[in-house]
């Protein structure tokens, strides 16, 4: 004990600094870029105020029907474009993990070919391809022509759903191979087949790691589909603009619309912190008691 | 009466490396039979060759009679398909080195997972069954608990008993204690040692000779592929023959 003092060899007289107060830094650099952007807000916010934004209209259309119609529009895509992609995204997934070099290459081009071209032109594809196919149809079975089939909805649909399947294709895999081995091993034991494994097993562990890039792609979703007002489908920004090619007021509806797409990307990302939680639980982690079946009870 | 598992003339490769080498092996019912021998030597390849996680290069495999992976046809065997594949290996049942307990579900679902699964046996039926499985390896009351919350201890006991809510002929073991920590291994050893009582024929890869010489009936010594020494556990690990036996012993007892 006594040789830790004799490792110190300041003069006794300097250790009376010891009980001296400490003063924290100051951080001037900090307190500059505070005043210059708290500075360029308020020059922002006093142009908005004094610009010739007319309030009383963003009010006045912020739940006209044509606004509302729009925004069930946009809703409305955003599902059925997700609820497709997940499915792609799924079938593609497993199809470039197999073994079946003809399955594995055809799901690899997929993935090339729809990650490699604008979302924009493959909706203008699809939308355009009564040009190149002017009837759809199995020969002898049934046949259409390709404008009644493909509508603004069905090619928005077909453009936003099949992009969509190449990138959660991705993302897919990555959750299937995230699942250890030992899971595979230990279905296996009990008799499962692959198809079963893949569905009690596998995709239920690979979920936890798909959630969170599904759940942005979700709010990516409801954005990517105002591409869709090109091609005329009626969704919420394709209706603002609608309204202002009547009125001239341009830069109201267009808040409106921006104002109703903050709301439903607010919501959705409150609901996917949510699903991250809940799977995370379920994942076993400590604390948390699931409720047992319930013929569990009488035993 | 015939054998629970016959394998004959088993070879298997990884690459280059020949796991097994013209294994051959008779296992009867009711046996308990330890296969001991140096990390390598392909007693665990053996293991998961019996219930088709590895795919035999050469040789046949009978377990009750039934020739397992294939299908006579005059003189060749055809691989048979994922479905037949996943019924033949109902008749064993496997527990893991590392338990490879599910997850993502409680306790009681591990358990009733395979027979309501894939047996397709109702709930009301298993979950009597799976409670009783809890109570003899001592852990009912961890039923709602997840695998993460456990000791690993506790998690190869619900491990085997998930196993066994299966109703296998034969149950396997992959150095069932090896991932253990010390405190841990009794509790796992006594779930086995009282299911041996109970008659069931076991294959139980193991570093644990104590356990060998108390539950065995038959001890294996495996060395690169081979089997290179099989008898009573008094003869393999008290008196063994071979110097590569010999050598084996000396080294895990010094």
């Amino acid at each position: 004990m006594a040789n830790v003092d004799s490792t110190i060899s300041i003069p006794p007289a300097k250790y009376s600094i010891a009980h001296l107060h400490h003063q924290p830094r100051r951080h001037y650099g900090r307190w500059l870029a505070a005043s210059l952007i708290i500075l360029a807000l308020a020059l922002i916010v006093k142009a908005f105020a004094q610009g010739q934004i007319a309030w009383p209209v963003v009010a006045q259309f912020f739940t006209a029907p044509a606004i509302l119609s729009g925004l069930w529009n946009t809703i409305l895509m955003t599902i059925c474009a997700m609820a497709l992609g997940l499915f792609l995204g799924v079938v593609f997934a497993i199809m470039i993990m197999s073994p079946n070099p003809v399955l594995k290459y055809v799901a690899v081009f997929y993935i090339w070919f729809f990650r490699g071209t604008p979302l924009l032109l493959q909706l203008l594809l699809w939308f355009n391809l009564a040009l190149i196919f002017p009837t759809l149809g199995i020969p002898g079975l049934f046949e259409m022509r390709t404008v009644d089939f493909m509508t603004p909805f069905m090619a928005t649909l077909l453009g936003l759903g099949i992009n969509q399947g190449a990138y959660t294709a991705e993302v897919v895999r990555g959750g299937i191979l995230s699942v250890d081995n030992g899971q595979i091993e230990a279905a296996k034991v009990i008799g499962m087949t692959r198809l079963t494994m893949l569905r009690r097993i596998i995709l239920p562990q690979a979920m936890r790691v798909i959630i969170p890039p599904v759940g942005n792609e979700v709010i990516s979703m409801v954005k990517l589909t105002s591409v869709a007002s090109v091609i005329g489908y009626a969704e919420i920004l394709r209706n603002a603009q609608s309204v202002y090619y009547a009125n001239n007021r341009v830069m109201e509806l267009l808040i409106v619309s921006a104002i109703w797409y903050l709301v439903v990307v607010t919501i959705l990302s409150i609901g996917q912190h949510l699903l991250e939680k809940h799977y995370a639980k379920s994942q076993g982690r400590r604390d948390v008691k699931r409720v047992t079946p319930t013929e569990a009870e009488g035993v | 009466m015939s054998s629970m598992v016959v394998a004959v003339d088993l070879n298997k490769f990884f690459g280059d490396f020949q796991a097994l080498d013209k294994v051959s092996l008779e296992i009867e019912h009711g046996e308990v039979l330890c296969i001991i021998g140096p990390s390598g030597s392909g007693k665990s390849t053996l293991l998961r060759c019996i219930n088709q996680l590895e795919r035999i290069d050469s040789g046949a495999i009978w377990i009750d009679d039934e020739l397992i992976g294939f299908r006579q046809e005059g003189d060749k065997l055809y691989q048979l398909n994922d479905t037949e594949i996943a019924r033949q290996r109902l008749s064993s049942g496997m527990v893991f080195q590392r338990f490879n307990l599910f997850a993502h579900m409680t306790v009681l679902e591990n358990i009733i997972e395979g027979p309501v699964i894939v047996q397709r046996r109702t709930k009301s039926a298993v979950i009597p069954e799976a409670m009783a499985l809890l109570e003899k390896v001592g852990l009912t009351d961890k039923k709602n608990a997840y695998p993460s919350e456990l000791s690993g201890g506790q998690q190869q006991r619900i491990a085997i008993a998930r196993a066994l809510a299966m109703k296998p002929k034969l149950m396997l073991f992959d150095e069932p204690t090896s991932a253990l920590d010390p405190e841990l291994v009794s509790d796992v050893l006594n779930v086995m040692r009282d299911l041996a009582t109970s008659g069931m024929t076991m294959v139980v890869v193991t570093h644990e000779l104590g356990f060998a010489r108390e539950v065995a009936n038959r001890v294996v010594f495996m060395d690169r592929g081979k089997i290179i020494e099989s008898g009573t556990p008094q003869e393999i690990l008290s008196n063994p023959k071979e110097k590569r036996t010999q050598d084996f012993i000396a080294a895990v007892l010094a």
